[in-house]
């Protein structure tokens, strides 16, 4: 038996073929660059690689398979009566691990005074998520309609954890789980995403995480459509469903329209028009969302 | 008996290429390649349907233009110049003209080889095949043709990355 094991491995190594395949000395290197534009999604006010509102599942930063990548990014959403800001940094590995921070800081403006609680009062709150891509390819994939999915977690820790139970919130920490899907049909220019959260967070933990209507975690939708009129360019609309623990404050889901604008390989712009609907009792908070994301 | 089998079985995959002894057409100006079958389903991909794609992207004239800025750009790409350093030049222009006019629909047969072997030996990369395909949408925009309807080609050759790409 040794013998003609030996004896199949001369005649295989000896054809042509197997000649070629010797050459390939697996090689290691770590690479950074090397996705499409656009390819690496934009950062979401959570941190993640995705639209503005919803994760996708194309993992951030414009490393491949080979290489590692990262991005850091700015938001800012004006709204009537609020004004939110985040901003963080996100590091993609290997095209399949996505670890990210970010810090969200909610001003209350006049509501604030109106609240009793000062003018400017602002919630902060930290996030840290963590996705792995778990299977298909969104971009290469065309020759079927299986999506690239990932699946995720973040955990969050809101700073005001006295005015958090003064509205309801049960707590200031929470954490969320996550299961999203990304196609592009590159037949048609479009880019789809369905996204399932597992979350207790109100006003994504602004306002804490559980409350007195409801404790529990619970599964939302989010959806993104975006169409692609250029390497450059994607336009398309998000909306995301919400919880609605707090007693004191129905919250609504949110929409928007989104335009993201790919100027090279490291920068991208994102320009929106959001609909939050009721925050804390203040109704139709629609504005203007701008993002900027640099990466590697 | 299992290795028996199993040697068999691999030599004749292995030596098969051997057997295939269609001759392919070269033109005085090509380099000798080893002995392959000819066949459309070398191209990787099944044609578009109907013919409006392959008017879009102006006829057999529009392709040879794309072609030749592609293979163009590819010499000139640094990314890339090491990769094609060796490369038949008068070949690659034929085939991939052979084999973008059989995949819109134009009525033209491949005769090249496939996707498989010919870049078996490259090592290609992922980051490689997205700058050839920021080079071919930089040629086809160039030619003219709009946005949506390269990506009606590129959804085509998209799939070609798991035959060509090896690292
Ligand atoms: C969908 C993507 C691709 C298609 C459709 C394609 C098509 C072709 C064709 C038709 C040939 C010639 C076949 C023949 O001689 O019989 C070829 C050869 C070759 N391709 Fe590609 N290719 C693709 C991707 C790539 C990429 C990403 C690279 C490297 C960056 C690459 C590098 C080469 C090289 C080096 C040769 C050999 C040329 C020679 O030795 O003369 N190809 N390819």
């Amino acid at each position: 038996m040794p013998r003609l094991g030996v004896a199949c491995f001369a005649l295989v190594m000896g054809t042509p073929l197997a000649a070629h395949a010797q050459e390939d000395a697996p090689s290691i290197d770590i690479e950074t660059g090397g996705k499409l534009k656009l390819t690496r999604g934009v950062s979401t006010i959570e941190g993640q690689g995705g639209g503005g509102l919803t994760p996708w599942a194309l993992i951030t930063g414009n490393e491949t398979d080979r290489g590692v990548g990262g991005t850091v990014h700015v938001t800012a959403v004006e709204l009537p009566d609020y004004s939110f800001l985040s901003y963080g940094g996100a590091l993609g590995l290997l095209d399949r691990v996505e670890l990210s921070y970010t810090r969200q800081e909610f001003d209350t403006q006049d509501v604030g005074a109106a609240l009793g609680l000062g003018r400017g009062f602002t919630f902060g709150q930290d996030v840290w998520g963590a996705k792995l891509r778990v299977m298909g390819d969104a971009i290469y994939d065309q020759d079927t309609w299986l999506p690239q999915v990932a699946v995720g977690a973040s955990w969050k820790k809101n700073d005001q954890s006295a005015i958090v139970s003064a509205v309801g919130g049960a707590d200031d920490e929470g954490w969320e789980t996550y299961a999203t899907a990304t196609k592009i049909l590159l037949d048609s220019s479009l880019l789809l995403n369905g996204t399932l959260r597992w979350t207790n967070a109100n006003q994504t933990g602004l306002l804490g995480y559980g409350g007195n209507l409801n404790d529990d975690h619970e599964l939302m939708g989010e959806f993104s459509a975006g169409w692609l009129l250029s390497p450059d360019v994607l336009v398309g609309a998000e909306y995301r469903m919400k919880p609605d623990n707090l007693a004191i404050a129905k919250e609504d889901d949110w929409v928007d329209i989104y335009a993201a604008w790919a100027i090279d390989h490291h920068v991208t712009l994102t320009g929106a028009y959001v609909d939050l609907g009721s925050i804390a009792t203040f109704e139709t908070q629609r504005g203007v969302y701008l993002s900027l994301q640099a990466g590697f | 008996m299992r290795t028996a089998i199993a040697c068999a079985l691999s030599a004749i995959f292995l030596a098969a290429p051997a057997f295939a002894q269609t001759t392919p057409p070269t033109s005085p100006s090509e380099e000798e390649v080893d002995p392959y079958t000819i066949s459309d389903a070398n191209a990787g991909a099944n044609p578009v349907a109907g013919r409006d794609l392959f008017v879009v992207f102006h006829g057999h004239e529009g392709i040879g233009r794309i072609v030749d800025d592609l293979v163009a750009q590819v010499q000139a790409d640094p990314r890339l110049t090491e990769i094609f350093k060796a490369s038949d030049f008068v070949r690659l222009r034929r085939t991939l003209k052979e084999q973008f006019c059989y995949i819109l629909n134009g009525g033209c047969s491949y005769t090249g080889r496939d996707m498989v072997s010919v870049h078996a030996d490259h090592g290609v990369t992922t980051a490689e095949f997205n700058a050839l395909v920021e080079i071919l949408q930089a040629a086809m925009t160039r030619e003219g043709v709009a946005f949506s309807a390269q990506n009606k080609l590129l959804a085509k050759l998209a799939p070609m990355k798991r035959e060509t790409v090896t690292r």
